[in-house]
């Protein structure tokens, strides 16, 4: 008899723990996209969770330190790392993605202090949505910048 | 010279672990003493090469040897000394290093022990942990060597390499490119060690319980021995994240301490998997159950700590703690799966013998409470794998790349921290084979009544957040639930023994170190979830752009902004302090100075918060933005986040008391039968629970 009870407290936990998970999962999904998969999907993503990924564009970081509003607009950079690396790694492709003027590009929106690494070929990647106007709307923007860590050897020459 | 004596130390220490592991395995099938105590010796040699060629490694790095591509790496002439130091573990194969002596240090501590009683377990305990160490000195030879040097070839090219390529002349870099400044912070002489500490102390409880399962002598041994092993494992990998919280909250700049970050989860993972295996070993103890089940989790934690050193240190994935990049990987995913599968396998041929010896009879016994508490740390897990693991499961079947963030681990994990705590008040009080909740209610009711004080007193306080009321009734129902329990011992035994109340409270926990201790725990994680309910429900912020003079306000506060100043820093910063006066009710409370770093030799910035912390509130301020052009104005963001101290005084707490649980204390089968002149024996009993 306590078998039968114990098994069904089990199945009870179990079934609470796959509730929980999906239905999280369902309200807090973010779907990964990059910038041409945006623009392919059109105006089927907006208003949904999303998380992009693009290089920033250096001359066009506009600062308002008064509404703290952030605009810059970011390219087009692969999403797959193999296709990264195929290219050459990840400084290769931003430096190409900031230079490649025919890129896809999308402005961004984000309200807050300035991150202390957005700059010219960074690699934004931002969470937030798509709005009617086009333009993405970021809650979060994380920034990493691979020139500094990824060059092997060192460049000046002293003996 | 000293690179290669560092790496030649090294690979010394790499052949004589493999001789030791090839030893044990031979000695022990061969049935040849000798060679097992040579595999020993064999052993305890590897943490006195390790030591000399990890020194050598800090004297490079502390020597400004940028000629070796490791130190120009993770330092530069303007770091401060400890800074110099702590380097060895700020880069990926530096912190390898730092795995391989440790282990090294923890597995020659363990052979060094009176193996008497226990010599079948020794050649197996040998066997996994010079594995361990050979894997991980294995990759720092072949793959990630930090005594790598750089070369000038006769093409002018600059390569790295080990030893000199024909032709090529040594390349001696002006200055290194110094340490990411994110980690230049004392939190690096702590927050790293404690977390690798942790993470190699629970290769020892795995490696006795491979001993039990190969020689198939599966009482309870293993976990006698290893028990204090596993409680200073926890202490340590819980101070780990405990500190890293702190560092976060104190230089990220966003007013948090813990972000559901991949590689936070990575180290909060094997710490779910140790802290269930700490409950349910008690189980094998007191009744001989849940053997497998005990099995199953030291193998899941070890994996887990291979998984978690892996991510860590990889760079596989974006985040904070992503500041290495290297190819490691598979060999990493290989070891985890081969050892996953042998443990499993092993576990699986050792199965019948592992059975309970008592069967649950009822659902509120200490043991049915404690198998759920079990199974709710493993529904943490799963969450937290489950949010990992996610985007590759979504890229697999749909072929969009779908993540989970931070609001997915609180929904999904909130419920089940919540029926955690319920667990923490009921079951101290239930017990061993079989409870009724007529005797649960009886110990029960009466904390129960008080606690639910709280909410009511918060709900008339216009608290009316529900998450938040239900969180501080059951912190309240924990915390009185156990002080109660330990109240009622106390004076149990005031009465038996006519001891004065404080001295039988001090014998009390003298004598059930590990069960009192445990509840001093209990109520450290409610002082931590006081602070985190504070600051994830009530936390608020603003920001704004203000000329001097003027203030900002929130919560009460008002943050005027007084002064700036710019000006370099010794050790290659250039500094800029704002100076901001806060005032409450226009009383002045004092000076905060958040400010900016600059970094000259990572061209980077960091953005250090001023502070004012008191037990009810943080005031956490942010130097956002300044240009000398506009030197008249400067950003700030300001956060309030009520009682986020208590999460500190918490850790604080949990410390001792983790201190009072693994103590060391004589074993009740070491006790001194005392004989008496009449020829009576007494026998004092010390480790009971």
């Amino acid at each position: 008899m306590p078998k039968t009870k114990f098994l069904l407290g089990g199945l009870l936990i179990l079934a609470a723990v796959v509730y929980l998970i999906f239905s999280s999962t369902a309200a807090s999904a973010e779907y990964f996209m990059t910038i041409d998969e945006l623009r392919a999907k059109g105006s089927s993503v907006i208003g949904k969770n999303l998380r992009i990924s693009g290089a920033v564009i250096g001359d066009t970081i506009q600062y308002d330190p008064q509404t703290l509003t952030l605009t810059f607009e970011v390219a087009h950079v692969p999403g797959d790392n193999k296709e990264i690396e195929a290219q050459g790694g990840l400084a290769a492709v931003l430096h190409a993605a900031v230079t490649d003027s025919t890129r896809n590009r999308i402005k961004v929106v984000y309200v807050g202090p300035k991150p202390d690494l957005l700059r010219n070929e960074a690699q934004a990647i931002m969470t937030g949505h798509l709005g009617d106007d086009g333009i993405f709307y970021a809650d979060e923007l994380l920034l990493k910048c691979p020139t500094r860590y990824e060059e092997a050897v060192p460049q000046q020459t002293q003996p | 010279m000293l690179p290669e004596f560092g790496f030649g130390t090294l690979f010394l220490a790499f052949l004589v672990a493999v001789y030791s592991v090839l030893a044990a395995l031979i000695g022990e099938r061969r049935r040849r003493p000798d060679l097992v105590e040579s595999a020993r010796r064999a052993q305890l040699l590897t943490w006195p090469l390790i030591t000399l060629s990890a020194g050598t490694l800090v004297w490079l790095l502390v020597n400004n040897r940028f000629d070796v591509s490791f130190v120009y790496e993770v330092t530069s002439r303007s770091m401060p000394t400890y800074l110099k130091i702590t380097a060895w573990w700020g880069g990926q194969a530096g912190s390898l290093v730092f795995w391989a002596w440790l282990m090294s240090a923890f597995a020659s501590l363990v052979t060094l022990r009176k193996w008497d009683r226990d010599a079948e377990f020794l050649p197996w305990v040998i066997l996994v942990t010079s594995i361990t160490l050979a894997f991980f000195l294995g990759l720092v030879i072949f793959a990630e060597n930090p005594f790598n040097r750089y070369w000038q070839t006769m093409s002018g090219d600059v390569v790295e390499r080990m030893f000199r390529p024909a032709g090529s002349l040594p390349f001696f870099p002006q200055d290194g490119r110094g340490l990411n400044p994110l980690l230049r912070h004392p939190g690096m002489i702590v927050h790293p060690p404690l977390l690798y500490l942790g993470f190699v102390s629970f290769v020892i409880p795995y490696a006795f319980a491979m001993a039990t399962l190969i020689t198939g002598r599966t009482d309870d041994r293993w976990i006698h021995i290893t028990r204090r092993w596993t409680l200073w494992a926890w202490l340590f990998l819980s101070l780990g994240l405990v500190f890293g919280g702190r560092w976060a909250y104190d230089v990220l700049g966003w007013g948090g301490y813990w972000g559901w970050d991949p590689v936070e989860i990575a180290a909060f993972m094997p710490w779910l998997t140790g802290t269930a295996f700490l409950h349910s070993v008690m189980i094998q103890e007191k009744r001989g159950m849940l053997k497998q089940w005990n099995m199953i989790l030291i193998i899941l934690t070890y994996d887990l700590v291979i998984f978690g050193t892996f991510l860590t240190r990889s760079g596989v994935l974006s985040s904070v703690h992503a500041f290495a990049q290297s190819a490691i990987g598979p060999a990493f995913f290989g070891f985890i799966g081969l050892t996953f599968v042998l443990s499993v396998a092993l576990l699986l041929s050792r199965w019948t013998a592992l059975r309970a010896e008592a069967e649950m009879k009822s659902m509120l016994s200490r043991e049915a409470l404690f198998l759920l508490n079990n199974l709710l740390f493993l529904s943490i897990l799963i969450v937290c794998f489950w949010g990992v693991i996610f985007p590759l499961i979504s890229e697999l079947v749909t072929g969009q790349k779908v993540t989970v963030g931070p609001p997915f681990y609180e929904r999904a994990t909130a419920p089940l921290f919540a029926g955690m705590m319920a667990l923490m008040a009921i079951a101290p009080l239930s017990a061993w084979g079989k409870s009724t909740w007529k005797t649960l209610g009886r110990a029960m009711w009466k904390p129960s009544v008080v606690a639910l004080l709280v909410p009511i007193a918060l709900w008339i306080g216009k608290m009316r957040n529900w998450a938040a009321l239900i969180g501080f009734f059951l912190v309240a129902l924990v915390t009185l639930v156990t002080l109660y329990e330990i109240w009622r011992a106390a004076r149990a035994r005031q009465k038996a023994q006519k001891e004065t109340f404080p001295v039988a409270l001090m014998r009390l926990f003298g004598r059930n170190r590990r069960r009192y201790g445990g509840y001093l725990v209990h109520i450290s994680m409610m002082l931590m979830a006081i602070g985190i309910l504070g600051i994830e429900i009530f936390q608020t912020e603003t920001q704004g752009t203000i000329r001097l003079g003027q203030s900002l306000s929130l919560a009460g506060y008002e943050v005027r902004y007084d002064d700036i100043a710019r000006f370099p820093a010794p050790d290659g910063r250039e500094v800029t302090r704002a100076v901001v006066s806060v005032y409450r009710d226009d009383k002045y409370l004092g000076e905060l100075h958040p400010r900016i770093d600059f970094y000259f030799d990572t061209q980077q910035t960091m953005t250090i918060p001023g502070q004012r912390s008191t037990l009810a509130d943080d005031l956490y301020v942010l130097l956002v933005d300044w240009q000398p052009v506009s030197a008249e104005q400067a950003t700030f963001k300001i956060y309030h986040n009520p009682l986020v101290n208590w999460l500190w005084l918490g850790a604080l707490v949990f410390i001792a008391a983790i201190l009072i649980a693994a103590w060391p204390q004589p074993e009740a089968e070491m006790v001194p039968v005392v004989v008496t002149s009449s020829g009576s024996r007494r026998a004092r009993v010390g480790a009971s629970d």
